[in-house]
């Protein structure tokens, strides 16, 4: 059996006695059977990237190659779970995390109702379904694996299963339970790749109506400490209106995953009324967690998304933070000894980045359905500068750009998104999508993009020379902006109403600033009313406080054109 | 085990290289003797050959042919007990304080284990500071790890003192401690500082390891593991309500990188290591609340930006880990404000749990107030002060007001959380009504007058 010859960190290296090692498979390291992945091999010795934390180890102790690839187990238990970046259970460890524990990810005795789809004599293909078990209110679909199929000799009638019973037989003696596997470092399957022109809403105003993302499609949240990443990816796992949840917590805080735990079981899904848990599944992997593990959990996490994607699934998935996860790997490539390129990322760092994202889209599953996964990314630049290697790769392989400001998040504007840095490619993509909502969106959202950009041209001038300074017709332009940001780009995410927003009234509010600006531009172009008059009406305050009413009533158009009808009747210099 | 051994092949600082012997474990404590001294060390590599050991203590004048080393078989662990409060300790958990030994049978691996996160509680109960950018607008929770980034030229000390002396945690819990780690500070700073502690009659229920600046950058490493093994056991074994102390991490980062440099590993950013992120989150994330355990252990990390700038790698991966940060600023302790807390970078993430709704849209509005009179400040110093609009000189007399009542408070004195939020909503009455934007209109009516 192999030897340990060699220990650093997480790095350890092993003689062989004869096995012949295959890249990425997984040992057992150690008299504890530290968990490992073999990262690279020669004919005498391999390197293995040991997941767990390696003191106590000793030279000599035995290394044992497991044959398969590092893999997830993917069967109904998955949903509401946590699990570190290898697929163990963090419930069912203790309350320190024990080394060389191997706890099974699923839970082996829990009975399942099983229906049926297919019965026998039937043909089946891989990837179709064979029945489902409900899981929560998910249809958990129970498929074969890639490069099975064959015709149907046995399949147990509907009734209570757990996930090792045989459920069914092909013809071929295959036997077929409840539990697929994948090794995570490899995309699943599927048939074709889809164009993605469904927005996936996510309640939150700036995202959804200015720079929305796809089912399907790619995101970066870069920004500095402070500005708010966390928190927005919170916001997104609750309110977007995906079928499943995949969150990971690679490398960030341990209270972060505990208040996701303690909060999503009390929320409500607020378009099925369920549990916000029951779609969601965790996978933790905080700061002081194994660097090694935390480099694992991302494709962890994507495999299981891919694995509900393939059940037809819209399937979203945060990864907080990328940043870290490419630091895991500049870490173990470090140890490693390979050549640093820039700022000591390996020169393989685009590569790996552009591969995960690729992992992203809508596309025509196996069984011929259509599934999603989006895959939203936080990025953590040191220091806040974007010009870093991991935000700089990233902006290569993302279709949008959610660029969190420090300033912003000073004056607690959250979410702090920097409308004039961020874009979306998605915006014309989706835009049949909001016409079938309303036919002007479009006109609404360039509308909105143009103010924000004049207003931030007029912006550098207030900074030098006070709002004063500027003609009537440009402080009308700052103050309908500072409104917008008041009433629709700001966002509170703790306010039971203001949290999600749907779309049809964020339409509505656009519409009612909208509205105003022409009152004004029209108060002030025929009687030349000063904007310090059009803002100061009582109006004004009732717009501003709108997003917190669960419904706009119709009146407050008529107030409007009251108030300034009134105006320009009465008002004379 | 027990081996001992003679010789080195090779001396480097405070790394050894021996040749590899049988039995060896990674990670091990150590003892090495030469002439009349006894160093603590370490084993931080091991391949067939060699084995690297790292010292712990000064090394100056160490000779390797006379060496001794004593394998321990044991990880790097310090004793710890109940009775370690009211006394001061080296970074190796002995104490300095010539008041005896610590006798306990309890040895604790200084590296701690993983805290399972998903046996963690969220933390939710505020902790009084008395300090009223803290606790108003900056709310310290327990089970929090919420640091403090220093500049150079504030009396930084005196704040620390001042939170050590004026925490309390709201509760029925009658145990509670504070572990102090001084990292590489100045013998007269740490003594000024202990001494004002003592002089509270708070020493009783505190416990200090020091590595003063004039010792081996490896015990500057050691002191946070230390301060957080004792911390750790106080919290989850004795359910004592934990606050630590770490002051300075800047220099446990400056001596992370000298060891690293020894060790000819690759620099990353300003020569700091690349796990620096990783090393820092072992310290940071020892912090918490475990489920079924009446303890908790909260942190004050402490460390000073490196030329002011919040950028630099040591507060930058600290911002990163960590639940928001309390700023200091010198611009504001030479207008003669202290604390000179500067509230707009400071954050506290994991206040909305500890208070109530009301003081959430009181802080808010406080928040965007002081930003906007931040602007208008900047304005007036270009348009001048008449050029102003109403509105603005408002807002910049709300500024000002803010920095002299409500920052601006003395060494001794420790306002209710009542006493602050008061202060509070009359400086928001010298705005227009229009302008109070996040507050309700009952906030409005209740309280502005």
């Amino acid at each position: 059996m192999a030897k340990i010859t060699y220990i650093s960190g997480p790095i350890i290296k092993a003689s062989l006695e004869g096995e012949s090692p295959k890249l990425l498979e997984v040992a057992f390291v150690g008299n504890s059977q530290l968990i490992g992945e073999v990262v690279t091999a020669s004919r005498n010795s391999i390197t293995i990237q040991v997941y767990e934390t390696t003191d106590g180890l000793k030279l000599g102790e035995p290394v044992k190659l497991s044959g398969e690839m590092l893999k997830a187990i993917l069967a109904p238990g998955l949903l509401g779970s946590i699990y570190d970046g290898i697929e163990r259970p963090l419930k069912k460890l203790g309350e320190r995390i024990e080394k060389g524990k191997s706890v099974f990810p699923i839970p082996k005795d829990k009975k399942w109702e099983f229906t049926p789809i297919k019965s026998i004599g039937d043909k089946i293909e891989e990837g179709e379904p064979l029945g489902y078990v409900m899981e929560g209110n998910i249809k958990h679909f129970i498929s074969l694996s890639t490069g099975i199929k064959g015709t149907i000799e046995e399949i147990k009638p509907k009734g209570e299963y757990s996930v090792e019973e045989t459920i069914a037989v092909l013809s071929n003696g295959t036997k077929l339970n409840m539990i697929q596997e994948w090794p995570v470092r490899f995309p699943r399957k599927y048939k074709t790749r889809l164009n993605p022109d469904i927005p996936l809403i996510t309640g939150q105003r700036i995202i959804d109506f200015l720079f929305p993302i796809a089912k399907g499609g790619t995101a970066s949240i870069p920004g500095g400490f402070g500005t708010g990443k966390t928190i927005l990816q919170q916001t997104l796992a609750k309110w977007c209106d995906a079928d499943i949840i995949v969150y990971i917590g690679c490398g960030e805080r341990g209270n972060e995953m505990t208040e996701v735990l303690e909060e999503f079981p009390e929320l409500e899904d607020p378009r099925t009324g369920k549990k916000l848990i029951e779609r969601t599944i965790l996978i933790a992997n905080t700061s002081n967690m194994p660097v090694s593990a935390r480099e694992a959990s991302i494709y962890l996490g994507i495999t299981i998304a891919e694995y509900f994607r393939d059940m037809g699934y819209h399937v979203a998935l945060m990864a907080d933070s990328t940043s870290r996860w490419a630091e895991a790997m500049r870490e173990l490539s470090t140890r490693m000894g390979e050549l640093p390129i820039e700022e000591g990322f390996p020169a393989y760092l685009s590569s790996r980045i552009a591969s995960v994202y690729e992992r992203g889209g809508f596309v025509e599953t196996l069984s011929g359905h259509t599934g999603s996964l989006s895959i939203i990314g936080a990025v953590s630049p040191p220091g806040g500068d974007f010009s870093e290697p991991v935000t700089r790769h990233t902006r290569r392989f993302t279709s949008v750009f959610w660029a969190l400001d420090k300033e912003l998040a000073n004056a607690r504007f959250y979410p702090a998104i920097n409308y004039t840095q961020s874009y979306s490619t998605y915006g014309e993509t989706v835009r049949k999508w909001w016409e079938g909502l309303h036919k002007e969106w479009y006109e609404l959202r360039s509308w909105m993009m143009k103010l924000l950009q004049e207003d931030d041209k007029l912006q550098r001038i207030v900074k030098l020379l006070g709002s004063e300074a500027l003609p009537e017709k440009q402080k009308l332009t700052v103050e309908i902006c500072k409104i917008a940001k008041e009433m629709f780009l700001q966002q509170n995410a703790f306010n039971p109403v203001d949290a999600f927003c749907s779309p049809e009234k964020q339409i509505q509010l656009v519409q009612i600033i909208k509205e105003l600006n022409d009152y004004w531009e029209i108060c002030l172009k025929e009687k030349a009313v000063p904007v310090k008059i059009l803002k100061e009406q009582e109006v004004v305050n009732e717009i501003v406080k709108l997003r917190f009413k669960e419904k706009i009533s119709e009146n407050i158009t008529d107030k409007i054109k009251e108030t300034y009808e009134n105006l320009l009747k009465n008002y004379s210099e | 085990m027990i081996i001992e051994y003679e010789g080195a092949i090779e001396i480097k600082g405070s790394l050894l290289a021996f040749e590899t012997i049988e039995g060896t474990i990674y990670g091990e404590k150590l003892f090495i003797k030469w002439k009349d001294k006894k160093l603590h060390g370490r084993v931080v590599e091991l391949t067939e050959k060699v084995t690297l050991i790292e010292l712990l203590g000064q090394t100056e004048g160490i000779e390797n042919n006379r060496l001794r080393v004593r394998f321990t078989g044991k990880p790097f662990s310090i004793p710890v007990s109940e009775r370690m409060l009211g006394r001061t300790f080296n970074a190796f958990g002995e104490p300095i304080d010539k008041l005896g030994n610590i006798i306990t049978s309890k040895e604790a691996n200084i590296n701690g284990n993983t805290i399972n996160p998903a046996w963690r509680n969220f933390p939710k109960n505020f902790i009084h500071t008395g300090i009223s950018a803290i606790d108003g607008l900056n709310t310290l929770v327990k089970g929090q790890k919420l640091p403090i980034f220093a500049v150079s030229g504030v009396p930084t000390d005196k704040l620390v003192a001042q939170l050590v002396k004026q925490i309390k945690i709201p509760g029925d819990n009658p145990k509670s401690a504070i572990v102090l780690g001084i990292i590489g500070i100045k013998f007269e700073v740490a003594n000024e500082l202990i001494e004002n502690i003592k002089a509270s009659g708070n020493f009783q229920k505190t416990a200090v390891f020091i590595s003063l600046a004039s010792e081996s950058c490896v015990n500057h490493v050691l002191v946070p593991k230390a301060t957080l093994t004792l911390a750790e056991y106080l919290a989850f074994e004795k359910e004592f309500d934990v606050v630590t102390v770490l002051y300075d991490m800047t220099n446990y980062c400056d001596a992370l990188r000298e060891m690293s440099s020894r060790r000819d590993e690759i620099p990353g950013r300003k020569g700091y290591p690349g796990y620096m992120y990783s090393d820092l989150a072992t310290i940071y994330e020892r912090a918490g609340l475990i489920k079924g355990k009446n303890g908790s252990l909260t942190q004050i990390p402490v460390l000073t930006m490196p030329d002011d700038d919040i950028t630099h790698p040591i507060p930058d991966l600290t911002g990163y880990i960590t639940e928001g940060q309390i700023v200091l600023d010198r611009g504001l302790y030479k207008k003669g404000i202290s604390p000179p807390i500067n509230i707009l970078p400071s954050l506290s993430r994991l206040m909305n749990q500890g208070i109530s709704k009301l003081q959430r849209r009181w802080a808010s509005q406080i928040y965007s107030a002081y930003a906007k009179s931040k602007r208008v400040e900047m304005l007036a110093a270009i348009i001048g002060e008449s050029e102003l609009s109403k509105t603005d000189r408002k807002y910049l007399k709300f500024g000002q007001s803010f920095e002299k009542e409500f920052l601006t408070q003395g060494e001794e004195e420790n306002r209710s959380i009542e006493e602050t939020t008061q202060i509070g909503w009359q400086l928001l009455s010298i705005l227009p009504e229009r302008e109070l934007t996040r507050l309700t209109k009952e906030d409005i009516g209740t309280y502005i007058k």
